[in-house]
């Protein structure tokens, strides 16, 4: 209801009123009935960069660095982005952080679920992804996406699995994935080996250097990543997320960089 | 029974005039009639234990389980109608559930207590319902550690170091106050838990019974989950000697 007399009877546009015809103080308030009614994302505020993962000889080895960034600003530098879900797999989450802890605690209700019917199942990588790509899809399709880029990685019943799903719902299976900056930057150089070898060649000691190189390199070129990065593996043994690592890197090639910035000569 | 008759017992939503209320005391008498379940709250963990009566030999072994999961750290062992503690149970699980959407955190046994300790409570309000014929025995590990409760009929729920519900709770609490519970490890409390269970069971009355016995610990990383099948025989078979000695 619009308590204000001098609204009464008036249009609801208030673009017929283009000239101030009348005072301001009785001017119609601007109101968009379509305008306030839903408010969707529209964009990821804190965000997290690229995950790297491969199939290896003993199942899936991932990796994501530790930067939460807001825009273009390092705003968190110790972040999680690689989660265990149940004891067969590993979910890496790129984009935002936010929507990330949201569906962490999705897949956390959804572990107990299965965990209390104690009738001997439990959810295996392929089920976690189902169910995770559907909520991607159902969630795109009401025009209000998760904006993050996720990879599932898990070993059960001796078999190794890694997928990708993203905030469109898109899902593919692949022996190498990466999202984001490091499907460019990266991915080139995972598949070199990759196609090369096959997983089924690739050992623990060369999934790590692969992934150790590429996080490197990432570092190099992507401008919203870190130096600190986080290693998960699963394999028959289990899940195992390593603690922070860093690798050293080279930058005294800066200094003859010419051409950008507020450089004299 | 002095109730009968009188009109007092028709209703859960009825007092008789020095303050009972009847229907609440049979729900009582449904748990009497069931099958023993214990818990023991232990120095690092807490153990459940059920004696299931088997009915039929026709029935599936391990079916119709009394001992059920709430929460990864929560368990729960119920006697009384089955059926009253399979819905109780899918309560504590939304229960629990809520919490943790809530707070954020593993719910703590005493909060999903407190609720299902109101919830019990509001089936003694009404003459359309009748109260749960079920006690219940929850176990936890939480963050204050070790936790056991028991919820009644009436609602009401306290918590305790060890505790007895179901037809041999009688013998099975003076078992029990002979433990020294806080010094138990989880290990000896399953063995102490089997042969309490073996203990109490009455041959001449109940024919047949399974053992059912589930542990939540430093030894199961915090779960509650069932006790391993070797575990679980080494204790029925000091159980059985036991008895033995205790008979001859």
């Amino acid at each position: 209801m619009d308590h204000f007399p001098t609204n009464w009877g008036r249009p609801r546009n208030d673009a017929v009123d283009a000239y101030n015809t009348y005072p301001l103080h009785s001017r119609p308030v601007h109101h968009d009935s379509f305008a306030d009614g839903v408010q969707r994302t529209q964009q990821p505020i804190v965000t997290g960069t690229s995950v790297l993962a491969i199939r290896y000889k003993d199942g899936v080895m991932m990796a994501a660095d530790t930067l939460a960034s807001y825009g273009s600003l390092a705003r968190f530098k110790d972040v999680t982005r690689l989660h265990a879900v149940g004891d067969y797999t590993i979910l890496g989450a790129g984009g935002d952080m936010s929507d990330f802890q949201y569906l962490k605690s999705v897949l956390n209700d959804l572990i107990i679920d299965e965990f209390t019917q104690a009738d001997g199942h439990a959810l295996g990588p392929s089920e976690i992804f189902e169910v995770l790509s559907g909520i991607m899809y159902g969630r795109r399709s009401k025009f209000n996406p998760l904006w993050n880029s996720l990879l599932v990685g898990g070993f059960k019943d001796g078999k190794s699995f890694l997928a990708y799903v993203d905030l469109l719902g898109t899902t593919y299976k692949d022996n190498a994935i990466a999202t984001g900056y490091g499907a460019y930057i990266a991915l080139p150089l995972l598949r070199e080996i990759m196609d090369a070898k096959g997983p089924e060649n690739i050992s623990e000691e060369e999934a790590r250097s692969m992934l150790t190189e590429s996080m490197k390199v990432l570092f190099y070129r992507d401008a919203r990543s870190l130096n600190k990065f986080q290693i998960g593996k699963i394999t028959a043994t289990g899940v195992e997320i390593s603690d922070a690592i860093s690798v050293p890197t080279e930058w005294a090639f800066a200094e003859k960089i010419r051409g950008y910035g507020a450089q004299t000569q | 029974m002095t109730s009968i008759g009188t009109g007092y017992d028709l209703s859960a939503s009825t007092y008789s005039p020095d303050g009972r209320i009847f229907q609440v005391e049979y729900a009582g008498k449904a748990v009497e009639n069931s099958g023993t379940a214990i818990g023991l709250r232990v120095k690092d963990g807490v153990v459940l234990a059920v004696e299931k009566l088997v009915h039929s030999k026709l029935l599936v072994p391990e079916a119709n389980r009394r001992i059920q999961t709430i929460d990864r750290h929560i368990g729960m062992a119920t006697a009384g109608l089955l059926a009253d503690g399979r819905h109780l149970a899918n309560r504590a699980r939304d229960e629990a559930q809520n919490l943790r959407d809530t707070y954020r955190t593993p719910p703590t046994l005493k909060g999903v207590a407190d609720r299902l300790g109101l919830y019990v409570q509001a089936y003694t309000l009404y003459s359309s319902v009748r109260p749960f014929g079920i006690s219940s025995i929850l176990g936890a590990v939480d963050k204050d550690g070790p936790v056991l409760y028991v919820i009644e009929p009436s609602g009401i729920f306290y918590g305790y170091h060890g505790a007895a519900v179901g037809k041999g709770r009688q013998l099975a609490k003076t078992e029990l106050e002979k433990l020294k519970l806080s010094e138990l490890t989880t290990r000896e409390a399953v063995m102490e838990a089997a042969r309490i269970i073996y203990l109490v069971h009455d041959d001449a009355k109940d024919k047949e019974f399974e053992l059912e016995m589930s542990w939540i610990g430093d030894e199961t990383q915090g779960r509650h989950l069932a006790v391993p099948d070797d575990l679980k025989k080494e204790a029925e078979q000091k159980a059985k000697d036991a008895l033995e000695q205790f008979e001859d």
